[in-house]
């Protein structure tokens, strides 16, 4: 179980050192004019940072299967509440007839 | 009709007898007990992902639907002071897994310094905060009656000045047939408004719960000096170590998303 | 004990024990003093504390019925002003759905029968289980304390701007109400997710599991995703009322609906969060009094799961004519096409359980035979309003209404009171009376006809929902109406006499009264303080009633039944 599992001190500091080089580099990449690629650059580093933290500082790589279960389903339930409302606000204006 | 056994009496003093301390008495083992309170505080955090969500959410569709006057908030907010918080958070966070670590290895003193440690830093990430919504009042940018975005201030967006124009995001996609109505000036101080709302909104939302953080850590000092957790039992170290990542997280997503919106020029 | 035919039939069953029962220790002697309750963290005293504040606001919630229907009597909007009908239309929904229906069945069997089907001492977190209690109380106070000065008129679903801007009554005070009472529902799911997983007894795998506690997981998943988010809107709406700035705002560029797509996404799957706990219930009902396995288990398992994950996917049939997009409307209404398959497939294995089955007519069993019979119309309904081209016809008039009323008081309500009266023997230890338990099921299913179906059809013709005064030819259909609901309130009064009767006066309960097959019914009633003397362990499957195993640990049957008075 993740709390017994001990890590050596050398993931969290290469997790640390990690973050704090994504960081820089969105930072960086932010004044760089790619276009609509600064949104998925952005966002991509911005999961790459949570997932590094999930897995390693919250142990979920060493955790159970229903600990992974719990942690995707929270972020497949907010892509529903997400795509959903914009399957309305993306869709309006479609038709061309007004309010619709 | 009668019980079956004369023991329904149920003796409590004969049952907490024989039950391994700091284990709880609907509890069979510490490992039960341990994984009770992770999966708990697991779910917990899913509660937060939708709660945040719902902001998230507002955000997405509205920055889609004014991307230019996002990028005119944006611009209004410190670049420098955002990333010397992100780094102090990401600080705090390997100190919170080092206590955690810590506690794992039964090593009180340990536990109680790094989480004096994350208290420092969650307390330095507070304070930039402070400074950075006492900017925003001084300069008008609070929503509300006092709002007001001045236009010298409105930043450049491919090399032309960003004003106000037709939307351009994934909403409201115009037909040539259906004209859209071009929006005013007015409108880039009401859309940024909307940016701003959510900037104190989300930052806000998100240093309440940085505070109940700061507060549940400063809670655990006190048994950690007092010798209480070893590998067994650290249940409350863990619980709260996954709240702080997880508050650091939704600052992770909330950084590039407010700070730095269209800053290339 | 072998052979199925040497399982006694009902009417074989001898006659109870004369003599009382030597007295023993359990989660009622245990201890005295208001203290003892107040402070518990014993599931079962806990659960007991819900069913007297769910009863108080019952109470209060159908005192506004009475006045709304007393109202709808003429056609004149002559009995109160329309600024208090408003008032009462709302606080009436927001009390029945917030502090009754949403913590009924989970607070008061859930917490109460969870540890005990599943063979464990406790819930896993019996602390939080008192804070839930408390924190809805909390939220409950607030919005009573509104109530008194006055209530809230915006309707219970808040719709921005009138919530937000223009209403002139203590919105914030409900919807701060609201924000506290939603994580009693959020520490409960969690409470129960938790002990399902990690608390099982030996040998009680998952699909030996009652549907009852499939039914409460489904529940709490529901619970956990989306109570949050009507969390995150009555923020947003308070800030927003007052701030006097916001993002459903539209001189900023807000959009007003977008409060309502946040409000659904919530309330939606909150109706399952209402109607889910009285399917577990169901279940449970039918197998024991059809002496029967439920037919298709995993199916009725999985189609608990599915409801609760597919509601979530329909939230925007709430507001087929607000503005959303045409296409948005086309998926919404597919989609909720979908969400009535599980719901079916329950309801055809019900039937199914019955086919052959071993009948007996006792007052549980007359509430699970309304409610699959009332939620089918319910459902139904449900399904009609889905169906885009007919919601542009009826919605906002009384056959929404209807549908609601007869899923959440034919089907919830009615599950909630048929599951109170098979387990009152377990909790309570005693037995109330078998005749009067009928008059009131048979008085309420009768009542609840009247008052509502008459709905549908005023619906139909046209009638608006939350008008206080109708034209002239609406008339004879609300007379009718509100003839039924006062037998409807009548029949409600009378269960609540003899139970509370029973309390004091009714015989001793064995064991197991119904001689069913569960865990809870394993142990005494009322059960000791740690639930089981020994803990058990499971060898068999939830509903082996054709094994013509009726008490696995306790020796053969001399079973005592319901006394008839």
């Amino acid at each position: 179980m993740s709390s017994t599992h001990v890590l050596p001190l050398r993931i969290y500091f290469g997790v640390f050192a990690a973050l704090l080089v994504l960081t820089g580099t969105t930072v960086a990449v932010a004044f760089v004019d790619m276009g609509p690629l600064n949104n998925v650059v952005a966002l991509g580093i911005a999961v790459c940072k949570a997932t590094l933290v999930i897995l390693y500082f919250m142990h979920v790589r060493y955790a159970t299967r229903l600990t992974s279960l719990v942690v995707a389903s929270g972020l497949f339930w907010l892509a529903i509440m997400v795509g959903l409302t914009f399957a309305d606000y993306a869709t309006r204006g479609w038709l061309g007839v007004a309010g619709r | 009709m009668s019980p079956e056994t004369p023991s329904a009496a149920i003796g409590a003093a004969a049952i907490t007898d024989e039950h391994p301390p700091r284990l709880a008495h609907h509890f069979d083992s510490y490992a039960q007990q341990r994984e009770s309170a992770t999966l708990g505080v697991w779910i917990f955090l899913v509660t937060e992902i939708m709660f945040f969500g719902g902001l998230f959410t507002a955000y997405i569709l509205y920055r889609s639907k004014y991307p230019e006057a996002f990028i005119a908030g944006s611009h209004q907010l410190d670049v420098m002071l955002g990333t010397i918080n992100t780094a102090v958070l990401i600080c705090s966070s390997l100190t919170m897994a080092m206590a955690v670590r810590s506690a794992q290895l039964g090593r009180n003193k340990a536990i109680a310094g790094f989480l004096v440690a994350t208290i420092v830093f969650g307390s330095v990430f507070l304070g930039i905060k402070a400074t950075e919504y006492h900017h925003k009042f001084v300069e008008h940018l609070v929503p509300g009656d006092d709002f007001h975005l001045a236009l010298e201030h409105l930043p450049t967006h491919h090399g032309k000045p960003v004003t106000s124009e037709l939307p351009t995001g994934i909403v409201g996609e115009s037909r040539a047939d259906v004209a859209l109505p071009t929006a005013g000036p007015k409108d880039i101080q009401a859309h940024t408004q909307l940016f701003f709302f959510l900037y104190f909104g989300m930052t806000g939302l998100h240093a309440v719960h940085m505070i109940i953080g700061v507060g549940l850590l400063a809670w655990l000092i006190r048994p950690s000096l007092q010798g209480r957790f070893d590998g067994n039992n650290h249940n409350y170290v863990e619980g709260i170590g996954l709240y702080w990542h997880f508050v650091d997280i939704v600052w992770i997503f909330l950084f590039p998303l407010l700070y730095l919106v269209g800053r290339h020029g | 004990m072998s052979a199925h035919t040497d399982f006694p039939a009902h009417s074989d069953f001898p006659e109870p024990i004369e003599e009382a029962p030597e007295p023993y220790e359990h989660y009622l002697n245990h201890r005295y003093g208001l203290a003892s309750w107040l402070l518990t963290k014993d599931h079962k005293r806990i659960a007991i504390l819900y069913l007297i504040s769910v009863s108080f606001f019952f109470l209060l919630g159908g005192a506004m019925a009475v006045i709304i229907r007393l109202e709808l009597t003429t056609p004149e909007g002559d009995l109160v002003q329309a600024d208090i009908y408003n008032r009462l239309f709302t606080m009436h929904g927001i009390i029945m759905i917030f502090f009754f229906l949403i913590p009924s069945i989970p607070g008061v069997l859930g917490n109460f029968l969870i540890p005990l089907m599943i063979g464990a001492k406790d819930l896993a977190f019996p602390k939080i289980n008192l804070l839930s209690w408390y924190v809805y109380v909390i939220g409950g106070l607030f919005t009573f304390y509104a109530l008194l000065t006055g209530g809230v008129d915006t309707g219970w679903t808040f719709y921005a701007p009138l919530s937000t801007t223009y209403s002139n009554t203590p919105v914030v005070v409900v919807a701060l109400g609201v924000f506290i009472t939603g994580f009693s529902s959020i520490l409960t799911g969690l409470n129960f997710i938790v002990t399902i997983h990690r608390m099982r007894a030996p040998g009680m795998t998952w699909f030996r599991l009652p549907l009852f506690v499939w039914a409460h997981y489904a529940t709490s998943l529901i619970q956990i995703l989306g109570t949050p988010v009507i969390a995150i809107t009555v923020l947003l709406l308070g800030a927003e009322r007052i701030l006097h700035v916001g993002i459903f705002d539209p001189k900023l560029g807000g959009d007003p609906v977008l409060f309502q797509h946040f409000f659904w996404f919530y309330s939606h799957p909150a109706v399952y969060i209402m109607i889910l706990p009285a399917m577990g219930v169901v279940s449970e009902l039918v197998a024991a009094f059809a002496r029967k396995p439920i037919f298709g288990y995993p199916f009725v398992a999985f189609a608990s799961i599915a409801i609760a994950v597919l509601g979530f996917l329909v939230w925007a049939h709430h507001m087929f004519v607000a503005g959303i997009s045409v296409y948005a409307a086309a998926v919404f209404s597919i989609l909720s096409m979908l969400v009535a398959i599980p719901s079916a497939v329950k309801v055809f294995n019900w039937t199914t359980t019955l086919y052959k089955g071993s009948i007996s007519w006792d007052t549980p069993m007359l509430y699970a035979l309304g409610f699959i019979g009332l939620f089918t119309i319910g459902g139904l309904t449900g399904v009609m309003l889905a169906t885009l081209g007919i919601d542009i016809h009826v919605h906002d008039t009384y056959f929404v209404v209807a549908h609601f009323h007869y899923i959440m008081v034919g089907g919830a309500i009615m599950g909630y009171m048929g599951g109170l009266h098979y387990w009152w023997p377990k909790i309570t230890g005693k037995l109330y009376s078998k005749f009067w338990s009928k008059v009131g099921a048979l008085t309420i299913f009768l009542g609840f006809n009247v008052t509502f179906f008459p709905q549908f059809i005023l619906g139909y013709l046209g009638m608006p929902r939350r008008y206080h005064a109708y034209p002239n030819e609406f008339q004879v259909l609300n007379v009718m109406s509100s003839a039924g609901a006062t037998v409807l309130g009548l029949g409600y009064l009378i269960p609540a006499v003899y139970l509370i009767w029973s309390m004091r006066y009714g015989k001793d309960a064995s064991a197991n009264p119904w001689g069913a097959i569960g865990l809870e019914w394993e142990t005494n009633s009322p059960p000791p303080v740690e639930n089981f003397d020994k803990p058990p362990v499971v060898t068999w499957g939830a509903y082996e009633y054709h094994e013509s195993r009726v008490a696995p640990s306790l020796p053969p049957p001399k079973q005592e039944v319901m006394r008839v008075t």
